[in-house]
């Protein structure tokens, strides 16, 4: 029975030892990793639809609580001015949700441009969404309070073709962008000037 | 038959070179040498974690009841995996990409657990340090020749590690040797480096 205990006891000691430094290690690197997925994820999309900005928006970044979640906010320097903000926010796609990145001007609420980052899509169809610009550069410089629909439903933006329901899925992640972006304009702008 | 701390230490460079001369932890080695910079950085990875859990398991040794040896070493390797792979999310993103489920499974490397139970678990701690440190770079040179060779001519390029830049070796007209970047190619690769290592090694 002794023996028992000690073993338990080993094997217990020897847990937690590992937990505890393991717990140290991460809060040690958890910034630094956040920062490194953000580069490698978002980070081209970001710096494509930022193209132009003085400052690195990656690092100049903060977050805002949307209910009970939470969204980033990167901050674009443009002459001299904190007067872009990019965030991510997600539409239904064909193959699963389509993340989609949009940049907008606070001053003018006029969109800057939009990315996909993510996406499930059918390579070669609803894949060109994120590949070829046809489709997000439709949204550069429209007002992020336009009513956003493909065509077929009775709006402006040119679908892909052979990809309507990918499309509609870009414009749902840009119309959830828009509310967010309704909703949060106070406490980006006063987290922009603090 | 006592043998000096040197003596051990080579020992993992020639004699007992894995995976070639130990033939154990061959899954890594077929699954991740399609590029030098993915082999180089595995044998590295594997390098901190052999060397690390032979030290702190050579130092625990007496206390390590013996019926439950094999859990505390796992125990102990399971967290310097996880430090390793925390480090390289940290400091080398891309890579962390490429290699992905292959750190984690270095806990399961036969060659970390191997070395723990054989050696570490039996020796003082500087002749510990020794094998795990010889083994360890014995292994990331087999990674690194056998990538070179699977790379160079199954793709025609040599990725520089670190920097991540492909550089082609050959002229355009070069037609890649695709078998040798799958998992058979690293085997018959395997076979022709042990068969060219026995042939040397005999007199």
């Amino acid at each position: 029975m002794r023996e028992m205990i000690r073993l338990f006891l080993v094997i217990f000691l020897f847990s937690c030892v590992s937990g505890g430094l393991l717990a140290v290690v991460r809060s040690g690197t958890q910034e630094r990793i956040e920062y490194q997925q953000l580069k490698f994820v978002k980070g081209p999309t970001i710096k494509e639809i930022m193209e132009g900005c003085s400052n690195d928006p990656l690092s100049d970044r903060f977050k805002i609580m949307d209910g009970d979640k939470e969204i980033s906010f990167f901050v674009g320097e443009f002459d001299g001015k904190r007067s872009v903000v990019a965030f991510e926010s997600f539409g239904k796609g064909f193959g699963g949700d389509i993340g989609v990145i949009i940049a907008v001007n606070l001053e003018t609420d006029e969109i800057i441009g939009i990315g996909v980052t993510t996406h499930s899509e059918t390579p070669g169809l609803g894949s060109r969404a994120k590949s070829e610009p046809d489709l997000s550069s439709q949204f550069k410089g429209l007002s992020i309070k336009d009513p956003f629909k493909v065509t077929a439903d009775g709006g402006k933006i040119d679908s892909i073709s052979g990809a309507t329901i990918t499309s509609r899925g870009v414009c749902g992640a840009v119309v959830t962008s828009a509310s967010i972006y309704e909703r949060l304009k106070n406490d980006i702008l006063k987290k922009i000037k603090a | 038959m006592a043998k000096t701390v040197v003596q051990e230490f080579t020992k993992g460079l020639w004699a007992e070179i894995p995976p070639f001369r130990l033939v154990l932890g061959l899954c890594p080695v077929l699954a991740v040498t399609k590029t030098v910079e993915n082999g180089v950085g595995m044998g590295i990875a594997t390098t901190f974690v052999l060397v690390c859990s032979n030290i702190l398991i050579s130092l625990l040794r007496n206390v390590i009841p013996k019926n439950v040896r094999i859990a505390c070493f796992i125990v102990v390797i399971a967290t310097f995996v996880i430090v390793v792979e925390l480090v390289m999310q940290a400091f080398a993103y891309p890579l962390f990409l490429k290699l992905g489920i292959f750190i984690p499974l270095i806990v399961v490397n036969c060659i970390v657990l191997g070395r723990a139970e054989a050696f570490a678990a039996k020796n003082g701690v500087v002749s510990s340090f020794a094998d795990g440190l010889g083994i360890g770079i014995g292994f990331t040179l087999s990674l690194t020749a056998l990538s070179i060779f699977r790379e160079v001519l199954g793709s025609g390029t040599f990725t520089i590690p670190i920097s991540s830049v492909s550089v082609p070796v050959f002229g355009p007209s070069f037609q890649p040797f695709n078998f040798l970047v799958e998992a058979p190619g690293a085997f018959v690769c395997l076979g022709l480096m042990l068969c060219v290592m026995n042939m040397l090694g005999k007199k």
